[in-house]
């Protein structure tokens, strides 16, 4: 009995028993070497991800509070491995920072909530697992202490999450009202697309929208993530995210399978509308982090149009895709946070002529910005084509053509950074920086992760083999 | 033959050069990588000549199937047949030329031959390349490569001309992918195993409103890529702001791989489309081979004028292919070719030109031919071959383009086929208005007297390139075997799935 628990939520008691060692080396050590803790989680994290590919079978626990089958464990482990690159390469910028437990602390514990929301059976088990981890986000964003853009940031975030949570429950007790139960296999069977229920489905779209920044409930998005630094914006556009997509995309594939036809209709429309004003903000932003906040909006888009697929396909696709975004937006931001943890600066204009002075960093931006993009060899290109490859699957090819504009639009913001690095000079370029090991890793990790990953065509097979279709 | 071997060449070498140390080495490894690639495309040409002799009929030769994305029905197809043959030789004679002339490149030199190499290894790819996605996959490779080689180590509004390239040719790969998308869904019927294989789908025929929607889109999708009328304008600012090796594989290879997708894909999987457009074809040709001739004679740039002459060359390709008459694809097929050797060797000598007297515009040159007399030859040669001299595979080219056009009895056809010969006569004017002035006349600037002539490694490049269109040019017989069976397969192909008669 207690094996069997113990199995079955392994990922989320290692991730636990991380945070309460931390806790303990807190509160009872007087004094540590932040250099030290740092290789420390690291190390555990890497361990956590590595336990996580062994094998599990389905289970349902408390009461059909918490599922757990492949997929869901392999989702986990996407972000397990998404946390430790953000890990590895937030070393620069923790090494000098008071407060390393109080980070990991935090993080861990949004990642708790992560992983209980995507095993939820039940929408206050979901509820639960959202909160835990939002409240710790906002707190995050603040974690540039002396910084008043920081604190900022962090007051926006937990207003906008305070009032997408709002929408979420309000949407939940209707849901709750109209079917009599919590329970998503339950629900799924009362569902009948009255104009009541449609109504509690809508506010509850509205809070997840909120969380993958979907247009129109995306205006917190640049400002947080400009706002935050530079690991925590990665992680709010990673981690968070991918997490809330991969509930997203299992609640809509099972949960309400009956509304497929209303969902399907406003998925399109969300799509479309996200990806046209994420792409053309992001054409004029002139800071870097702000430009992979509007291109992180623009992709949330693409990531839709994989979803409305509603087929297999679709769901392959899009955690195929969230998979690869993990290793380019990663790549792009280990640069940024780099860069900006030793430097300090952030805008365009400040990394031309950047190759003459620091060429393998040039290499791992630019690659990871192609793999956005979505140009080949890149990792990048396979994960576009196969979610536009869905989501043409229900003959929309309008659709489909815009999105494919999109892509074109895209890829000139992404150029004019490679512009920047590659083709312009200043009088006062980046002067040559020093990679520590770890970051060096991550870079390591991310570069070869999207090169191989289209290549190799069994990834992709694996996640088709767990997947699950309308 | 191994074919994915001439993907891999490139590749290897281009991983090679990035672990040389120092300029001479990182040369000499990468010209070693392409002239493997040479060997490589020459023991095809044997190979499939010996297999064709033997008696071996079938469309596709060498072929190679690995499953790749197996869920979706994606796999890693390659096979050749022979017009793919002829255009994986182009590839490597244009390479080792691109290499060759590169030899003075100093600046960066590691990152621009792994570039180079790495752009040769997704045309390879292409030409190879029998499943429609591997065919999109190689297709898009080459946008990282040609932003960078523009935008890093071209001349002029180097950035400017970098963007606009990239744009409009992934652009032009945009429409390509919604055309095929627009196949992959219409194979196999309705919720049955769709497909990438072109084999497979050229065993299918596709409702008539099907072809109608996605013809378009892949034909003017690939047809970006060949400076289809309007939207070629990439081309000028994208070859001249281009270095030397890669506006000669631009304008060599990358127009073409536009060219061998709008046969291959567009024409041969939906032939009765192809029919039902050919006029619009046509129309888009004629004005490019026009407009792009007079446009010519505006320009007081080299590089610029060979710019726009390819734009009206490659309206000559389009033509033939717009046609649909045997003689008319074969001559599309040839100017391909032709056009690829002429135009690198063009590219090439202006390059060199420029080099030495660090100019292009043809009124501040003069009098070459006295002080660089290897130089001033191929200029020539190229020039006569782009105004179709007899002799050389210009002439060969479009003699059969027009031969095949005037098969088409259509009144409009034959209106198309006359203009497009007359602009021979412009072509005529504008070549030897330049050369005139640059090869020939007094020596412009007293500084040009002590330039010197062509190195080794340029002469070697001029003499590879000039003896392919001297080659063709004296004996077309051997390349109009070699596509014949492939041209004669498109056709046959297109009769027996037609539905429209």
């Amino acid at each position: 009995m207690w094996a069997g628990f113990i199995f079955s939520l392994r990922q989320e008691l290692i991730v636990t028993g991380i945070i309460f060692l931390l806790l303990f080396i807190k509160v009872g050590a007087t004094e540590y070497k932040t250099a030290v803790i740092l290789n420390l989680v690291n190390g555990l994290l890497l361990a956590n991800f590595i336990l996580g590919f062994i094998g599990c079978q389905d289970s349902i626990l408390f009461s059909g509070m918490f599922h757990t089958n492949k997929l869901l464990v392999l989702e986990k482990n996407i972000l397990n491995l998404g946390t430790l690159i953000i890990s590895l390469q937030a070393y620069d910028w923790l090494k000098g920072h008071r407060q390393v437990l109080e980070f990991y602390l935090l993080l861990l514990a949004t990642l708790v909530g992560f992983f209980f929301m995507i095993s939820a059976g039940n929408l206050l088990m979901f509820y639960l697992g959202l909160e835990l981890s939002t409240i710790p986000l906002a707190a995050l964003s603040s974690f540039d202490l002396e910084k008043r853009q920081s604190s900022e940031a962090a007051m926006k975030f937990i207003m906008s999450s305070a009032f997408s949570s709002a929408l979420l429950l309000f949407g939940i007790s209707l849901l709750y009202g109209a079917t009599g139960t919590l329970d998503f296999d339950t629900i799924g069977q009362r569902l009948d697309g009255s104009a009541f229920q449609l109504f509690a489905f809508i506010l509850l779209l509205s809070g997840f929208a909120f969380k993958i920044s979907v247009v129109p409930f995306h205006l917190w998005t640049a400002d947080v993530y400009e706002g935050s630094p530079v690991t925590v914006s990665a992680y709010l556009s990673v981690i968070s995210k991918g997490a809330v997509f991969f509930v997203f995309i299992q609640v809509l594939y099972t949960v309400f399978k009956p509304l497929a036809a209303n969902w399907y209709r406003i998925l399109v429309l969300l799509s479309i509308l996200t990806m046209v004003t994420g792409n053309l903000f992001a054409l004029r932003q002139d800071k870097l982090k702000r430009l992979l906040a509007f291109s992180s909006i623009a992709q949330s888009g693409f990531i839709l149009a994989g979803i409305t697929g509603s087929s297999r396909t679709g769901d392959a696709s899009v955690i195929y895709f969230i998979l690869v975004y993990i290793f380019s937006n990663l790549g792009a931001f280990g640069v940024v946070s780099l860069i900006s943890a030793q430097t300090g600066k952030e805008g365009i204009d400040d990394y031309k002529g950047l190759y003459a002075t620091n060429p393998l960093l040039s290499w791992v931006m630019a690659i990871s910005l192609f793999s956005l993009a979505g140009i080949p060899p890149t990792a990048g290109f396979f994960g576009k084509f196969f979610l536009l490859m869905a989501g043409v699957g229900k003959g929309n090819y309008v659709f489909i053509g815009i999105a494919a504009l999109n892509m074109v639009i895209s890829l000139y913001y992404y150029l004019r950074v490679i512009k920047a690095i590659f083709m312009e000079s200043q009088p006062e370029p980046i002067g040559k920086l020093t990679i520590p090991f770890l970051p060096n890793l991550a870079f390591l990790i991310c570069v070869a992760g999207i090169i191989m990953t289209g290549l190799m065509g069994w990834v992709y097979d694996y996640i088709y083999s767990l997947s699950i279709g309308l | 033959m191994n074919l994915s071997l001439l993907v891999l060449a490139p590749l290897i070498t281009a991983v090679a050069v990035l672990f040389c140390r120092g300029l001479n080495r990182v040369r000499w490894v990468s010209l070693a990588g392409a002239s493997v690639q040479l060997v490589l495309s020459f023991g095809l040409l044997a190979l499939y000549w010996k297999e064709r002799a033997a008696g071996n009929d079938a469309a596709m030769l060498f072929e190679y199937r690995h499953a790749w994305y197996l869920p979706l029905n994606i796999w890693y197809h390659i096979g050749v047949d022979g017009i793919s043959v002829a255009m994986i030789l182009l590839t490597a004679i244009v390479m080792e030329a691109a290499i060759l002339v590169s030899w003075s490149i100093k600046t960066m030199s590691k990152e621009f031959f792994t570039l180079l190499l790495f752009l040769s290894a997704g045309a390879y790819g292409f030409f190879l390349s029998l499943d429609l996605f591997t065919l999109f996959f190689f297709l898009e490779v080459s946008v990282i490569p040609k932003f960078l080689l523009i935008g890093v180590w071209g001349s002029g509004k180097k950035e400017y001309s970098a963007m606009k390239l990239a744009l409009m040719l992934t652009s032009g790969s945009a429409l390509v992918f919604i055309g095929l998308l627009g196949l992959y869904y219409h194979t196999g019927g309705a919720g049955g195993p769709h497909t990438f294989d072109w084999v497979t789908i050229s065993q299918m025929q596709f409702p008539a409103e099907v072809q109608r929607v996605f013809f378009p889109f892949l034909f003017a999708g690939f047809g970006i890529f060949t400076a289809l009328f309007p939207f070629h304008t990439w081309v000028p600012d994208g070859h001249s702001s281009a270095p030397t090796a890669a506006s000669m594989f631009l304008a060599g290879i990358s127009m073409k791989l536009g060219g061998y997708g709008c046969l291959r894909v567009a024409v041969f999987l939906m032939p009765d489309a192809a029919r039902e457009y050919s006029p619009l074809i046509i129309l888009l040709a004629t004005i490019a081979i026009v407009y792009g001739a007079f446009a010519t004679m505006m320009q007081k740039d080299l590089k610029y004028i060979n710019a726009y002459s390819s734009i009206s060359h490659c309206g000559f390709i389009l033509l033939g292919i717009g046609m649909l008459t045997r003689t008319a694809i074969a001559g599309a097929v040839m100017q391909m070719i032709s056009h690829g050797l002429m135009t690198a060797l063009f590219f090439a000598a202006i390059g060199m030109i420029y080099d030495r007297t660090h100019t292009r515009l043809v009124g501040r040159l003069g009098g070459l031919l006295k002080i660089m007399p290897f130089i001033s030859t191929i200029f020539v040669i190229a020039g006569l071959c782009s105004l179709g001299l007899p002799g050389l595979s210009g002439f060969v080219a479009e003699i059969t383009v027009f031969m095949g056009s005037w098969q088409h009895a259509g009144e409009m056809y034959r209106l198309a086929t006359i203009l497009a010969c007359a602009s021979i006569v412009i072509t005529a004017v504008y070549i030897l208005r330049a050369t005139g002035q640059v090869i020939m006349g007094p020596v412009r600037e007293p500084q040009y007297n002590g330039l010197a002539d062509a190195t080794w490694n340029e002469k070697l490049a001029g003499i590879l390139l000039g003896a392919g269109i001297i080659a063709i040019g004296v004996a077309p017989f051997w390349l109009n075997d070699l596509l014949a069976s492939g041209v004669g397969s498109i056709m046959d192909h297109a009769e027996k799935t037609s539905i429209i008669k």
